[in-house]
């Protein structure tokens, strides 16, 4: 994932910047925390201000280990792109000048580009890697948690299908002026968004133009997204003028399905995932602070819930026999929350935020606090 | 000035001991400077802003005479007004409401400060506002609600003894009635100085050491370059006052308390146990920002609060902070509304406060943590000579 570390909206964390420096772990590829110094056959990978040189322009099969080694005067980005230019198997950013960086990624036979972005932005210098042999299957609990990091990259990129179609047939709706159908599928569409968030606000710059409320800019005059349409439709109750919106709205989504089709995560982006949206429930949708037009806050709450909810699916039989009290509390804590949720609903979705009395939503906050505090110690157990 | 020696060497030192009793611990009111700016920090903080209510001006110019005479008596330790709160007429409400009788000064010092709407066409002041007092721009992230924001007329009130404080600002918006009218009040506290057996920088409420690297107003030059305003910056009557930004920044308690020692250390670029800067052993030790960690990352993440907010980055704009924790009870959510009522003093908000805090709330990590609640520019004026009064360079 390129460029920068954080969602601007700021309701949920990037989950790359979550932990890509955390953890400091091998970025992509890898699931198993970064030994102390790179393998001593790893390749070399020298980025400067005009050059991405490698030691070696060929490796087997396997868990392959870079070190990324900047010797320019400004922070690089190196990424290991898959054969078919477009897919990203791994990557390490924001290596600083002077600094070694590294990273393991498992590759299969094929033709791999190496690209350094001297500065983190504009043209990537490319090299080329030729992988050759068959790939050593990894074991226990790597191939355990590699499957897990597998199956999340599967239902994410799903959900940004289904984010992909849902915004055209969205958008189809505000050009034709259709503001009661736009209106009915505004909420149901941002759910496939909200399930993905802490990926889908890991690139800044759709982030800003997709996700962003009033607040989180300092100037309004270039405000785009799914808010800005939020409040045409309910405040101004017109979509006058909202057809380059709704464009811009399509062509960046479309621009980050493909960005998220090109992801690769570690395990604890993963696990992270699911303690950034329920944080996110915590920080906004308790408070109505998401969709503060239309009020939809609880179809994102249920979305959140539903995201991590799939995070923690994928490595649930891991924690469990882990540490079976912690994996106890989890899942009770989901179910129990989504217990709560359900009172509220209210046919295909639910009961607008302002519906809600105080201590319907106080119940919701301590049923979202009862579940937080043990996710917080997901990762940490999933690496002990 | 001594510094006080508990390694807040940023501060001039608490008042030193005086003979009379009420007087213990006070700290001169009159001077160069307003008290309340370069003074240690106390232990406890009480801010009120006003809207002026009435729209004779020679009413705001007599309440500033009514209210230096106050604090003349109040930071010395007595009750105001000729009776006092127990020797007055017996059939009149006491001048004094009398919860501080007994009690020492406590190191009280009451600052005023005027927001730019002082300046509007209400008073006739428009064209004595100072060019520097121009309302803060608004800032990606920000959730300012304008009920707490903003305000005519501020005063800042800090004691060792949060009784002082609270008897102080209600005498002196009793002395206001019909003048002025509270528009938001923020209390805050420190943990008690002294009391730390390692002394040094107090921690906030996310356990941080927050203020290592302050502005040192012990230093002439920093303070005459980064603080005190001049008559060359626009208005004569600010000659030797500053501007303070006041900003309530609630804090997500909760979320900040899920976060991994890792993840906290990095969002603010210190060591959580030693204050000292990712990499360093020293909280006072020089942040090395070319540094890179074990994993080949800067050690102090380039959105790490340190780096961000720090002078080499900022074109050398420096803050005197003196904020104050806050913790007022729990939300509607149940959860603490607790954080740091940010107080900075600086020369010129345009080149200090302004373009660090843009440059923040572009990319701090920390803003994950933090929202900016409320918002405030205030001009305080120069100090008080024996025989004037607060303001009276502009007023008088």
């Amino acid at each position: 994932m390129s460029g920068d570390r954080r969602s601007v909206t700021r309701r949920t964390r990037g989950v790359v910047a979550a932990v890509g420096v955390t953890l400091g772990l091998a970025a992509c590829g890898s699931t198993a925390p970064v030994a102390s110094g790179p393998p001593a056959n790893a390749i070399s990978v020298r980025s400067t201000a005009d050059e991405c040189s490698l030691s070696a322009s060929t490796a087997p099969a396997g868990p392959t280990a870079f070190r990324v080694v900047n010797a320019a005067d400004h922070p690089t980005e190196v990424s290991v792109y898959a054969a078919d230019g477009a897919r990203v198997v791994g990557q390490v950013d924001d290596v600083g000048p002077a600094a070694a960086r590294d990273l393991t990624v498992v590759l299969t036979a094929g033709t791999y580009t190496v690209a350094c972005t001297p500065g983190q932005s504009g043209e990537s210098i490319r090299a080329a890697l030729t992988v050759t042999g068959a790939t050593t299957a990894a074991t226990g609990d790597l191939a355990e948690l590699t499957r897990a990091v597998t199956a999340y990259e599967t239902w994410v990129s799903a959900q940004a299908a289904r984010l992909d179609s849902g915004t055209a047939a969205f958008v189809a709706a505000v050009r034709a002026g259709d503001l009661a159908a736009a209106k009915a599928l505004y909420a149901p569409t941002r759910a496939n968004w909200e399930r993905i968030e802490p990926v889908a606000s890991s690139f800044r710059d759709l982030d800003l133009r997709l996700d962003a409320r009033d607040q989180d800019l300092e100037d309004t005059a270039s405000w785009t997204g799914w808010h800005r349409l939020e409040k045409a439709m309910w405040v101004d109750g017109s979509l006058a003028g909202m057809e380059p919106v709704a464009a811009q709205l399509l062509t960046d989504t479309r621009d980050l399905v493909a960005r998220i089709d090109g992801v690769s995560l570690t395990i604890e982006q993963v696990t992270n995932v699911a303690k950034e949206l329920v944080e996110a429930v915590a920080s906004s949708e308790l408070s109505g602070g998401e969709e503060l037009y239309s009020h939809t806050d609880l179809w994102d709450f249920q979305a959140n819930i539903e995201g991590a909810r799939e995070s923690w699916n994928v490595v649930s039989a891991y924690v469990a026999v882990r540490d079976p009290v912690l994996g106890k509390a989890i899942e009770l804590g989901f179910v129990d929350l989504q217990g709560e949720l359900d009172r509220h609903r209210r046919g295909d979705g639910f009961v607008l935020y302002p519906e809600l009395a105080e201590p319907d939503i106080r119940i919701l906050a301590a049923k979202v606090e009862s579940l937080s505090e043990p996710l917080s110690r997901l990762t940490a157990t999933v690496f002990s | 000035m001594a510094a006080a020696g508990l390694g807040a060497s940023a501060f001039v030192g608490r008042g030193e001991a005086a003979t009379a009793p009420a007087a213990a611990g006070a700290i001169e009111f009159h001077g160069d400077h307003q008290a309340g700016i370069t003074t240690h920090p106390q232990d406890h903080l009480y801010v009120t802003s006003y809207d002026v209510i009435t729209t004779d001006p020679r009413e705001i110019a007599l309440l500033m005479q009514r209210w230096t005479d106050a604090a003349r008596l109040l930071t010395t330790g007595q009750p105001i007004g000729p009776g006092g709160a127990v020797k007055g007429n017996r059939v009149a409400p006491p001048d004094d409401t009398g919860e501080a009788l007994g009690l020492p000064a406590s190191g009280l010092t009451l600052t005023v400060g005027f927001g730019p709407s002082l300046f509007d066409r209400r008073f006739g002041f428009a064209t004595l506002r100072p060019p520097l007092l121009e309302p803060l721009p608004r800032f990606a992230g920000d959730e300012i609600d304008p009920a707490i924001s903003n305000g005519d007329i501020m005063i800042q009130a800090c004691a060792n003894d949060a009784q002082v404080v609270v008897h102080a600002m209600r005498q002196l918006t009793r002395l206001g009635a019909g003048v002025v009218n509270p528009r938001w009040a923020q209390r805050g506290f420190a943990p008690t100085a002294g009391l730390d057996p390692e002394g040094g920088t107090p921690r906030n409420l996310q356990g941080f050491k927050d203020g290592t690297h302050n502005l040192d107003v012990l230093d002439p030059a920093m303070t005459s370059q980064h603080l005190w305003a001049s008559a060359d910056d626009g208005v004569g009557w600010m000659d030797g006052g500053t501007y303070l930004v006041s900003r309530r920044l609630r804090m997500l308690i909760e979320t900040w308390d899920r976060s991994s020692l890792d993840e906290q250390e990095e969002v603010i670029g210190r060591h959580k146990g030693t204050g000292a800067p990712l990499g360093a052993t020293d909280e006072h030790g020089t942040p090395d920002f070319r540094a890179i960690g074990p994993n080949g990352a800067p050690l102090i993440p380039l959105h790490s609060h340190l780096r961000l907010a720090h002078p080499d980055h900022n074109d050398g704009a420096r803050l005197l902070r003196r904020g104050y924790s806050f913790s007022d009870g729990i939300d509607k959510l149940g959860r603490l509304d607790a954080g740091l009522f940010f107080l900075a003093f600086q020369r010129d908000p345009s080149r200090q406060f302004v373009p660090i805090m843009r440059r923040m709330s572009r990319v701090d990590r920390l803003n994950e943590y933090i929202r900016h609640q409320s918002s405030a520019l205030w001009a305080c004026p120069p100090g008080v000579s024996q025989s004037g009064y607060w303001g009276d360079t502009l007023f008088g």
